[in-house]
């Protein structure tokens, strides 16, 4: 009989049968034992595979200690030299999830080893992994277990053996957001004019290219009266004072900053641009065709507006990242809501 | 970054070039401007000139943020 493959199994300190919230600051320890859901993942690969021991690892301490954790959890796989690494299901627990997925690219990058692991749609690991690890779509609770290890172990399966994996839905993991070159009997124009029928026909069809969900928010109520209004002035054109004094990427942005403008009236002078994204020549000459604070003035003396706030908010649009996008936005918009700001102009290039 | 903010509550307008990637991030109130490297500015205009457009440009925008819309808006 051929030779059984070896997995090396990780949960948390709540599924590694330590203890729940108050063993979450545990540090990784190895077991060479299947605990919690590697007992019954061990069952489901038959003669096929084996789990060779567990991980187990508080998610407090591999959040907060992450490259000590990651130190230690990559030595026992590097010991134990699995085939493949299976982690989780961590359902929607966010920092379970989250240390699944630095386990997952970890392990990914550096050894090449194929990971399985299982979440939440919505759990935020996900996005961190899903490009790198098979990561199934699994139920937002515990209660999903029963479903969830199935699936995984197929995979796993499939991954230790160098089979084929199937597409996301026939497979049951998220999308991993890859493109691939398949063999159609059928030339593009044709599938494309069959899906258009169909459609038109309300009967089912299946895009071959998903578009990506953006989700939407209502429209504010308009500003009732601009000339008392406070404008806040902000841009993803990456905009800085000279010498970019907080360090803003030029790209991939990880962070934003923000500039008191309330005693000048002009970016250009003490500005410049810092993104790495665009023909800088014009920018640099005069900032603000990029962010235009001169002319916001200018109205705020006219009496249009009633004033332009007194911070100026930037980053760098290019390369960053939806999730950087959208946090920066929560926490621009929370300061500009309590500062009482009535509106806002965004420019972007 | 223009979604989150409006979640808030806060009237934003997007003032970008692109305005299909401006749509697809969920921006409701949009001004067009001119080109990537100078959104609002023209380089390529006598200075009064560039002047006017730019003006013209912000104000547009300001105007959107007092300007009721219940969908998606071009000004």
């Amino acid at each position: 009989m051929a030779k059984k493959f070896r997995v090396l199994y990780y949960v948390n300190q709540f599924f590694g049968q330590i203890g729940g919230e108050e063993k979450a600051g545990v540090a990784p320890t190895f077991e060479a034992k299947t605990l919690g859901p590697a007992l019954g993942f061990n069952g489901l690969l038959g003669d096929e595979g084996e789990v060779i021991g567990t991980i187990i690892c508080g998610d407090n301490y591999f959040n907060e200690n992450k490259e000590e954790a990651l130190e230690y959890i990559m030595n026992v796989v590097k010991e134990q030299k699995p085939d493949i690494v299976v982690a989780g299901p961590a359902f929607n627990a966010g920092r379970y999830g989250m240390a699944c997925a630095g386990v997952a690219n970890a392990v990914v990058d550096e050894l090449n080893i194929p990971v399985v692991t299982g979440m939440y749609v919505e759990n935020p690991g996900v996005e961190e992994c899903k490009s790198k690890a098979y990561v199934v779509s699994v139920a937002d609770s515990a209660g999903g277990m029963r479903e969830a290890l199935p699936k995984m172990a197929n995979l796993t399966k499939k991954l230790a053996k160098g089979e084929e994996i199937g597409l996301p839905e026939e497979e049951g993991y998220i999308p991993q957001g890859k493109r691939l070159t398949i063999f159609s009997d059928k030339r593009g124009s044709q599938r494309a004019v069959e899906m258009l029928l169909s459609r038109l026909n309300g009967e089912a069809f299946e895009t071959e290219l998903p578009m990506p969900v953006f989700d939407k928010v209502e429209p504010a109520k308009a500003i009732e009266d601009l000339s008392k209004a406070t404008i806040a002035l902000v841009t993803s054109g990456g905009i800085v004072p000279h010498g970019n004094p907080d360090r803003i990427q030029s790209a991939s942005a990880q962070k934003w900053g923000k500039y008191d403008v309330s005693n000048i009236d002009a970016l250009t002078g003490e500005y410049y641009t810092i993104h790495g994204g665009y023909d800088p020549v014009y920018a640099n000459e005069k900032p603000d065709r990029v962010a235009p604070l001169d002319l916001l003035k200018e109205f705020e003396k006219e009496g249009k507006i009633g004033k332009v706030y007194e911070f100026f908010y930037t980053t760098t649009g290019t390369g960053t990242s939806v999730g950087n996008a959208t946090k920066f936005g929560v926490e621009i918009g929370k300061e500009l809501k309590e500062a009482g700001v009535d509106g806002v102009i965004l420019t972007s290039t | 970054m223009v979604k989150e903010i409006e979640r808030y509550g806060i009237p934003i307008v997007h003032m970008s070039t692109i305005t299909t990637i401006s749509e697809s991030v969920g921006a409701n109130r949009i001004v067009p401007t001119i080109a990537i490297p100078h959104p609002v500015g023209n380089p390529n205009l006598p200075e009064n000139e560039e002047y006017s457009l730019r003006k013209k440009m912000v104000e547009r925008a300001i105007d959107a943020l007092g300007t009721e819309i219940t969908e998606v808006t071009q000004f």
